[in-house]
């Protein structure tokens, strides 16, 4: 039932506001509103259980194993949350005077750092707001430097065929054309295919490394090269930065510029939804196009904020403020509860995890997407046999595993691998939650061969069974009307 | 280990079962060259106890006792309520709802977010968020350029009144797309738009008019004329309007004859904290025959095999991962809590709560504008009627007084020098529902011996 069905004219959350009619206002009749808000009318109870109930139709990483490939559900410490919610910080006004900032001035000074010394980049500017917009801050960049040396003929961006939907939607939201670059067998950049694709009209390339095939890029230093030689620039997508964490640094291996996304590899909560947050470290090419604001520090250990008067050539603001300065916030605390030695615990862990489940899923009888390829983070199970033979899809997997108590794996992603499950576990799991999984994973492969129907139908046990989503997209209903 | 489960034994296992000796050997794929590896600057770890000890110590250093700053972010009274069931794990540590039998709790919530946004607003539908009000605005320009089926220009005309940070966050974001914004002049003695000047741009070609309401200087500018004038030249209106307002001002959707065509703004005075600006609810809202252009989730109403009412994500091949690069934008990760946040804070309010905070959020401002007659040398800049905020004439630099003001423990406004050199001598102040009285007459008697001093 809908908040909006419980509604009962009259009634109130009465302790929320004081009733108020206006006193001696100079606003004219004509602005003032004469239509209802609509809102709903009910009383601070029903509020809160009818959100508390909505809140347990959800699947979370509080409640449930989450092996969402490429999207880091690890573990959000709730001490970050909780550092992160004290009141000077809840109620600093963007605006204040740096006389009155320097508490969430010096977090955001030293997050900077410790980005830079994560990624190997030699500066961070931690504005951009998601990952997509790092993205969107990265291949600006790579645009005003290209501008900047008088190179504007370039007009191409290079992107692997494996990468996120972000990497082509960015790059034309900065005004270049998409080339996309072929995948091998193994999983590597097809490098015939990408000298193939290089001309003066590369502008650079986009890459996630580990890619979202769920390996290592072999290749990556000639890459670099290559691309680096033919005069362009890497972007490096960091929503597989997990996988590497504390062992091998974007910056060494020739990026030009990344963005990290905090709401994955700094485990700031995904908010089913958002807010996330995806700073961007540059190398020094890049360096003098940087959004603003960045935080500096002066001699007087003072920080400060840097705009246009510092970085002359910067890309610019991308949001009203300092983008989600409360997820930095919460990052800056992971970052000090894991200190230098647990940041290099996160990629080893991914990584033994990963392979760990890919090991076992494999003794059970699952096909990996590269099996002669160490598994990163995560790795991929294709379901094209089961499809084939027993008409048992991964979607139908991914229902299924719901019913398991478990989140289901990231589902037809990477597009070049059929029927695959993309699976992440992170290093947050122990042993016994995968050794669970795999049962779940076993169990569901019987299933699929013996009553093929269960799996098909799944879920069974959620608040709803599968939804139409043609009917959704056809009829669309997208706000509640009193009569409907 | 901080947040790493395994015992030795485990590790031991795991390996044995993958067939290796080591978690070394695991990187084996890549290059030696590489696996550096070497942190200099990351600290030892803490403890969550030294943790907040440490965080507790810096925000303490940012405390305040009274902020009359608006300009952009609003300091209103949370319900307690909003905050416990928003920081409920089930809510906070969800994912994207693309699993939607197990999403329905966020699913659903949006489509209530999005009802009650289109109420308030005026509009047919909305979305389910983008970043914050100065990122919706820079989407609701590229969609005004995607959807008005009467123009192809890639021409925008824009109130110059609009907040500076939301004009310039707009152009750094659009200005790869060979797109161009002109920006009308505001009147320097009412601080809205010089209508005057609309002749000048008869019978050009523009996508769309942009009017901020209230101004960037808290004025209320008439929409229903300039509404009314942009659709004579074929032009979309996009309003970015502050929705507390929307608890007493006329809604976009019913400014002049035929209503604005895309709203967008900032949804932050819902039940968001003013915390450094962010994280915000960017919220965006348009017409059903345009929806189509609209970027960011959109949840929609189906039923399940059962013929059971449920909601699922609609709508996707507008977006990155359906379409990549055809997609209406690259928006991937959105601003979902703070929709949270901001429908559980108007679930509480309702109808008679939200226009009660806005009506008590411009008596405030009434009445301090009234207090700063008494104030010699002090006088209201603009004459246009405005919502909560104002600007403040001062007999000396803004930057002087408010300094000053400070030492009192209290922040009196924005530093308009900062982003208009001929308002170094005002600062933009604001007033909520959170000022008692008392307050403002704090605020009074300190302004009164800044400007002395």
């Amino acid at each position: 039932m809908l908040i909006y069905e419980q509604s009962s004219k009259g009634r109130s959350a009465r302790a929320q506001y004081e009733p108020c009619e206006l006193r001696n206002s100079e606003i004219p009749e004509s602005h003032l509103r004469s239509e209802r808000l609509g809102l709903p009318a009910v009383s601070e109870l029903q509020v809160v259980r009818h959100f508390t109930n909505l809140s347990k139709k959800n699947f979370s990483i509080d409640g449930e194993f989450y092996p969402l490939g490429s999207c880091t559900m690890k573990y959000n410490p709730r001490g970050a949350h909780n550092a992160a919610s004290l009141p000077g910080f809840l109620d600093r006004h963007p605006l204040a005077p740096e006389s009155v900032s320097q508490g969430f001035l010096s977090c955001l000074y030293e997050l900077q750092e410790y980005l830079k010394d994560v990624t190997g980049m030699q500066a961070v500017s931690l504005t951009p707001m998601a990952g997509a917009q790092g993205e969107f801050a990265g291949v600006a960049m790579i645009r005003a430097y290209h501008d900047k040396h008088g190179d504007s003929e370039r007009s191409e961006i290079l992107i692997p065929t494996a990468a996120h939907g972000t990497n082509p939607a960015t790059a034309v939201m900065c005004g270049y054309t998409v080339r996309e670059v072929a995948v091998t067998r193994d999983g590597d950049v097809d490098v015939v295919a990408l000298k193939a694709a290089l001309g003066p009209r590369t502008a650079g390339i986009m890459m996630t490394n580990p890619s979202t095939c769920g390996v290592f890029e072999r290749r990556i230093e000639e890459i670099a090269s290559i691309i680096h030689e033919a005069g362009g620039l890497l972007y490096y997508d960091g929503a597989n930065l997990n996988a590497i964490l504390g062992k091998v640094k974007p910056g060494d291996m020739g990026f030009d510029v990344m963005h990290m996304n905090l709401h994955k590899t700094f485990a700031t909560p995904h908010g089913g939804g958002g807010p996330g947050a995806g700073p961007i470290g540059v190398g020094p090419r890049l360096m003098p196009y940087m959004p603003t604001p960045v935080v500096g520090r002066r001699e007087s250990n003072e920080h400060f904020w840097m705009g246009e008067a510092e970085i002359p050539d910067t890309i610019g603001n991308l949001s009203a403020f300092m983008g989600n300065a409360g997820i930095l916030l919460r990052a800056y605390a992971y970052a000090r509860l894991l200190g230098n030695e647990g940041m290099h615990r996160v990629g080893e862990y991914a990584t033994l995890n990963a392979n760990y489940m890919a090991a076992k899923l494999t003794q059970v009888g699952f096909k990996l997407a590269y099996p002669d390829r160490r598994a990163t983070h995560e790795f991929i199970v294709t379901l094209s046999q089961e499809a084939k033979e027993l008409d048992v899809s991964a979607m139908d997997f991914a229902k299924r595993l719901l019913d398991y108590g478990f989140h289901a794996p990231t589902t037809y992603f990477p597009l070049l691998v059929p029927e695959c499950l993309l699976i992440e576990p992170t290093e947050t799991e122990c042993r016994e939650e995968i050794d669970a999984f795999i049962r779940a994973m076993a169990s569901i492969l019987k299933e699929a061969k013996e009553t093929p129907e269960l799996v098909k139908t799944a879920p069974v046990t959620m608040p709803v069974k599968r939804l139409d989503d043609v009917k959704a997209a056809r009829d669309l209903d997208l706000v509640w009307h009193e009569q409907t | 280990m901080p947040f790493v489960p395994h015992t030795s034994h485990d590790e031991q296992l795991m390996l044995e079962a993958i067939g290796v000796g080591s978690i070394e050997d695991l990187f084996d794929e890549i290059p030696p060259a590489l696996r550096t590896g070497v942190l200099n600057t990351t600290p030892d770890a803490i403890t969550e106890k030294e943790l907040i000890r440490l965080m507790a110590d810096r925000a303490r250093q940012d405390e305040i006792n009274l902020s009359f700053i608006g300009a952009g972010a609003y300091e209103h009274h949370i319900p307690s309520a909003v905050w416990d069931i928003v920081s409920r794990g089930e809510f906070m540590t969800a994912y994207t709802p693309y699993q939607a039998e197990a999403s329905q709790g966020t699913l659903q919530l949006i489509y209530e977010f999005q009802t009650m946004m289109t109420r308030l607003t005026g509009m047919d539908v909305a979305n389910a968020s983008v970043y914050d009000g100065a990122s919706a605005l820079a989407e609701g320009v590229l969609m005004a350029v995607r959807a008005n089926r009467r123009s192809k220009s890639r021409r925008i005309l824009m109130t110059g009144n609009i907040h500076p940070n939301y004009l310039s966050a707009c152009l750094n974001i659009i200005r790869n797309q060979q797109i161009e914004i002109d920006v009308l002049d505001w009147d320097p003695q009412s601080g809205l738009t010089d209508q005057a000047q609309l002749g000048v741009y008869e019978g050009q070609d523009y996508a769309a008019l942009v009017i901020a309401y209230p101004t960037f200087f808290g004025g209320l500018e008439d929409v229903s004329v300039l509404t009314d004038w942009a659709h004579g030249q074929k032009q979309l209106v996009v309003g970015v309007v502050n929705p507390m307002a929307l608890g007493l001002l006329q809604p976009p959707g019913s400014w002049g004859q035929a209503g604005a065509d895309i709203v967008v703004g900032e949804g932050q005075p819902f039940g968001i904290p003013v915390a450094s600006g962010g994280p915000y609810l960017g919220f965006m809202c348009c017409g059903s025959g345009i929806v189509r252009q609209m970027p960011g989730r959109i949840i929609g109403k189906t039923v399940d095999t059962d013929g059971k009412t449920g909601f699922a994500l609609t709508l996707q091949a507008r977006e990155q991962h359906i379409r990549r690069a055809k997609a209406t934008s690259n928006i991937c990760t959105n601003q979902g809590l703070l929709a949270t946040a901001a429908t559980i804070y108007l679930s509480l309010m309702g109808d008679v709560g939200l226009q009660s905070i806005a009506r008590q959020c411009h008596n405030g401002i009434v009445k301090l504008l009234d207090g700063i007659k008494d104030v010699k040398g002090v006088e209201r800049r603009f004459l246009a009627p405005v919502f909560h905020e104002a600007v403040i004439k001062l007999p000396k630099p803004a930057a002087q007084v408010l300094l000053r003001m400070q030492d009192d423990g209290i922040l009196g406004g924005y530093d308009l020098g900062e982003v208009h050199p001929s308002l170094a001598d005002c600062m933009l102040t604001n007033v909520t529902e959170t000022k008692t009285d008392a307050d403002i007459a704090s605020f009074l008697s300190s302004l009164q011996q800044a400007v002395v001093a």
